[in-house]
């Protein structure tokens, strides 16, 4: 009984805020503070801030773009380190995920300035698939060591070829572990903030960087709309993820 | 020349049969990691030993003198680390920030790990996706929710200072301080707590608490000598996920911290972004690099040391 109840105010705590961001998104009042009737104004506000169009065009180009090339090469890691005893690629794959972000925003920063690249979408998204590809690979991973390996025998003593084998039985049989990575991969781009913020330049500008710009101003319900639309959309993306890949989440 | 030819022919014979493979699949993206995350950090290494540009950035490392090239390196930037207290003491303020982020969360997240653990399979998938929904949802929408809350024209704030009021204390405001900065922390790093402690508890054989039970142990009992002990595994994991984000956290201390919430991971955004003093940023950012590595090797090994169950 303790603990169902302890349990469920930890829920409260983890829903209340997002509900009162959500709701006020709808108040036809300037402060987020008391409700005063309903609104759709804040979003359609949205639709005429250029800046913020702009940057919602931002994140969408740099997620698709990072997250294709982060599901290619985490797949190919996570097959790699699922067959062959690596030593250097799982500990280059695993690192990222575990160190602070700030650090990989400030060191990729310090080499895009020293190779005198442009800071601008090219930059946020070379450091978006860096971030990504462990993702990836663990997610196909994991989906690998689940598959059963008599398959694969049973198609090579058949006669099948390597590359047929990995065509016709591996790739479609790891197919859900790909797209669930790769959807996971969009999902941390789009979210992404303490990375983008040392690695977009002027005019590459992501929606949570526009955000942060406006909360660091003002709270205003502006934010609030933004932030419901960008709930909805993770909310869909990870919903074809999990459906894609059930255990996915389950492991993690 | 006959060297490289020797080398290529080397190359070819390995490559051939299963070891092209092998290369063929890790070699994209270990290339990839190697030039995205091992060399920026090697060289944000060798930029804590140059001198900063007159611009910001850093100054060349090799100087022209008489047609002659020499190094340009100094060690001024460590020792100006280790010459005052203020940057140990931010440091070690950072850590324990991020110690008792880490403490309550543990508290909040294991009643609710037992909590889905314990219930049947049904349900235990649903409350587990209710876990993880809120931490899908954008960082700095979670850190603007707490905005909303904290603000002073907000409800709570209100309400908290008409009680003070009553009782003839002064108003108080929430925004800006440590307190809002932790639970903000708690908050954002909750479930990171809560996934491994559930990966852990659900796998804990029920049979043990069960004998437990016949042979006359109570509830406390039974938690203390068989749940606990069988769970730190899961806490440790879950500790080493909480900790390290929050030890290198710039954006929660920043929009809700105030000037006592400052850690270490806003200095060192200060010092790439607004002083432009990379050099010295890069100190800061290998001390937090160490320590990120020291508590993941030690986090691991205390997982071993415990017979690494779960």
């Amino acid at each position: 009984m303790f603990l169902w109840l302890s349990a469920a105010l930890v829920y409260c705590f983890l829903y209340v805020p997002l509900v009162i961001v959500v709701l006020f998104s709808f108040n036809d009042s300037r402060l987020n503070a008391e409700w005063v009737g309903f609104t759709w104004k804040w979003y359609g506000k949205l639709l005429h801030n250029r800046e913020m169009l702009a940057a919602a065009m931002n994140s969408l180009v740099i997620a698709t773009v990072s997250a294709g090339a982060a599901t290619l090469l985490g797949t190919l890691a996570g097959i790699a380190m699922h067959h062959y005893r690596l030593r250097l690629l799982p500990l280059l794959v695993l690192a990222p995920i575990a160190m602070p972000e700030i650090l990989m925003g400030v060191s990729l920063l310090v080499l895009f300035i020293m190779v005198n690249m442009t800071l601008g979408l090219v930059s946020v998204m070379l450091a978006h698939i860096t971030f990504s590809i462990g993702f990836v690979a663990l997610s196909v991973q994991a989906r690998i060591s689940s598959m059963d390996p008599a398959l694969v025998e049973a198609a090579r003593d058949l006669g099948a070829s390597p590359w047929r084998c990995f065509r016709e039985i591996t790739l479609p049989l790891l197919m859900p572990g790909i797209l669930a990575g790769g959807l996971m991969a969009f999902t941390l781009s789009i979210d992404d903030f303490v990375i983008t913020f040392f690695t977009a330049g002027v005019g590459s500008s992501t929606l949570p960087l526009q955000i942060y710009s406006m909360v660091k101003i003002a709270v205003t319900p502006e934010v609030n709309a933004v932030s419901t639309l960008l709930m909805l959309l993770t909310l869909v993306v990870i919903t074809v993820a999990s459906r894609l890949s059930p255990t996915l989440f389950r492991a993690q | 020349m006959p060297a490289i030819w020797c080398w290529i022919n080397t190359m070819r014979k390995t490559m051939q049969g299963k070891a092209w493979h092998k290369y063929l699949l890790s070699l994209p993206p270990m290339v990839y990691l190697l030039i995205f995350f091992a060399a920026p950090t090697l060289i944000m290494l060798f930029a804590s030993f140059r001198y900063a540009g007159e611009y910001g950035g850093l100054a060349p490392w090799y100087l022209h003198e008489e047609g002659r090239l020499t190094l340009d390196l100094t060690l001024e930037n460590w020792q100006r680390l280790l010459g005052t207290d203020i940057y140990l003491r931010l440091f070690l303020k950072s850590v324990g920030y991020a110690v008792m982020t880490t403490l309550i969360c543990m508290v909040m997240g294991y009643p609710l790990a037992l909590t889905i653990a314990r219930s049947d399979r049904k349900s235990r998938d649903l409350l587990l996706l209710l876990v993880i929904l809120p931490f899908w949802s954008n960082f700095l929408v979670r850190i603007y929710a707490w905005m909303i809350i904290f603000s002073p024209v907000g409800a709570l704030t209100r309400m908290l200072n008409g009680l003070l009021d009553l009782v003839g204390g002064g108003p108080v405001t929430l925004m800006y301080s440590p307190t809002a900065m932790i639970i903000c922390l708690v908050y954002v790093h909750l479930p990171f707590m809560v996934l491994p402690l559930y990966a852990n508890l659900e796998k804990h054989d029920l049979d043990l608490l069960d004998a437990a039970q016949d042979l006359g142990a109570g509830k406390w009992r039974r938690f203390w000598l068989i749940t606990w002990p069988l769970s730190l595994p899961g806490i440790t994991a879950g500790s080493i996920l909480v900790f390290i984000p929050v030890l290198g956290m710039f954006a929660i201390p920043d929009l809700l911290g105030g000037t006592n919430g400052i850690m270490i991971g806003n200095v060192i955004k200060q010092q790439f972004m607004e002083s432009r003093d990379w050099p010295f940023g890069s100190v800061l950012s290998i001390v937090l690099t160490v320590t990120a590595v020291a508590v993941v090797l030690l986090g691991a090994r205390l997982g071993q040391g415990r017979g690494g169950r779960g």
